[in-house]
């Protein structure tokens, strides 16, 4: 292989202003994790509910979050950014379409909104799971006790269940990071494309790999690392947690 | 919303589906070989005793897992045609074809998630069988090929062919190259036409009929393959 290396490519100042290559890469690190991060509350919230939702004794309630799993889960993600970016505020009335395009940094706003809902969904199913994983004697338990369904739920089955799924939930957490790469496509500087960026400018291409490559495993190992850590916080004694090996997923 | 104009979409169906979803499809059908074939090497060499192989496919697995496609995406664009270089000898980088680049990083991507599945697919053979099987006078190849593997990947076909729905949608990522699988030409089409909206709601919808009727068949597969104990 004839190519030429040079890993002191990374403190040279790179042509667009934003300092040297590393910086603009920890620049793009940071667009990462805000990105993930906001978009894992936004997944988290709804994913709760959603999840309750689909255990709920009602069947139209059930049908109506069935829905909504599959229609975040069946779209790719980053057609469902493209929709969000380019299709929703059209859909809007005029006036909230503007402002929404108007936006100081729109491709943030909604790579976070995209993110959010893509991840909710999966993290819905994982709810349901868990809640379904609980002895049925619990909810009967709760109710023969005069706990109303709602108190049954908020006392006794979320707090069993949120705890059983911490494992599937920490799986969420690292592919809600890896797929913020995705953003990229509508034209946010995450990670992957200050990597780009850095790519096209320095003509270093394995390089700037390679340096992505490592932020991304450093990210996942340390969000391993703290997960497993509150794992060990949470965990039930005596419930074996249930990995989600049988969902399909990145 | 009142000008949605269904003509575009008429105009271009016949090509998104000729081109894009051909292409889609093949490169779909081809990742999912190739990565069940290397994914159930490497859940073996993971389940080896031997250390040294145990530790570099473990290592392979979880790198793989813990980048974004898009990174590998990118990284075997231009990788490969340097590692073809390397293999014939020449001295500048090969010409690689589109396909063939997209379905090299696919099938050593999705290979680490195939392994994943296919190792537990493998441990949830009784142990019982593999000993039963030399003392029967068989071979490791043969456990593994008779015994072992045609009942692990049985038991696995359900989740197998989920994780081959999520690289159906996963193919959609090429078009941050620029390479024309379904999604790529009809965001082709889109911006040639600037009829946003229509192309890429048609798109959502034909991957969601899509996807959601693969799920639904994997589910009455599932519910057929399965073997009652």
């Amino acid at each position: 292989m004839n190519y030429n290396w040079n890993w002191n490519i990374f403190w040279d100042i790179a042509p667009d202003g934003t300092g040297t290559y590393f910086e603009s890469l920890i620049a793009g690190l940071k667009w990462t994790l805000a990105t993930a991060g906001l978009g894992w509350v936004i997944a988290l919230v709804l994913g709760l509910v959603i999840g309750t939702l689909r255990t709920a004794p009602n069947k139209w309630l059930v049908r109506a979050a069935n829905a909504y799993v599959e229609l975040f889960r069946n779209i790719p993600l980053i057609v469902q950014m493209f929709l969000w970016y380019f299709v929703f505020p059209e859909v809007l009335p005029e006036s909230w379409g503007t402002a929404l395009k108007q936006l100081p940094n729109a491709p943030f706003v909604t790579a976070v909104l995209s993110l959010g809902f893509f991840t909710s969904a999966r993290v819905a199913v994982q709810v349901s799971t868990g809640i379904n994983a609980l002895p049925r004697g619990q909810k009967m338990a709760g109710t023969a006790l005069g706990l109303t369904l709602p108190q049954t739920y908020r006392y006794v089955l979320l707090p069993m269940a949120f705890r059983i799924i911490i494992p599937s939930l920490i799986n969420e957490v690292a592919a809600i990071i890896k797929n913020s790469s995705v953003a990229l496509s509508i034209g946010l500087i995450e990670l992957m494309a200050s990597t780009r960026s850095m790519q096209e400018m320095s003509f270093k291409t394995f390089e700037a790999f390679s340096a992505a490559t490592i932020i991304y495993l450093i990210v996942s190992v340390v969000a391993i690392l703290l997960s497993n850590l509150l794992e060990k916080k949470l965990r039930v004694p005596g419930f074996i947690t249930a990995g989600s090996a049988n969902s399909g997923g990145h | 919303m009142g000008n949605f104009d269904f003509d575009v979409i008429q105009r271009s169906w016949v090509y998104l589906f000729q081109t894009g979803m051909v292409f889609t499809l093949k490169l779909t059908f081809l990742s999912m070989t190739g990565g069940i074939i290397i994914g159930t090497l490497l859940a073996m060499m993971r389940l080896s005793s031997n250390k040294l192989i145990n530790l570099v496919a473990s290592g392979y697995v979880n790198l793989m897992r813990s980048i974004p496609l898009v990174l590998v995406l990118f990284w075997f664009y231009f990788l490969v045609p340097y590692i073809g270089a390397w293999i014939i000898g020449a001295s500048e980088p090969v010409a690689v074809g589109a396909f063939s680049s997209c379905l090299i990083t696919f099938v050593m991507f999705e290979a680490a998630y195939y392994c994943e599945i296919m190792r537990s697919g493998i441990q949830s053979i009784p142990r019982g069988q593999i000993w039963a099987g030399y003392a029967m006078g068989m071979n490791y190849w043969q456990t593994m090929g008779h015994i072992v593997l045609p009942q692990a990947f049985r038991n696995m076909i359900p989740i197998l062919l989920t994780q081959t729905i999520v690289l159906f949608q996963d193919v959609s990522l090429v078009s941050i190259l620029s390479i024309p699988d379904f999604f790529g030409s009809a965001a082709k089409v889109a911006q040639r036409d600037g009829r946003l909206v229509e192309m890429y709601t048609f798109a959502a919808v034909v991957y969601f009929i899509m996807c959601l009727g693969l799920s639904a068949l994997v589910k009455k597969l599932q519910a057929k393959v399965a073997i009652i104990r």
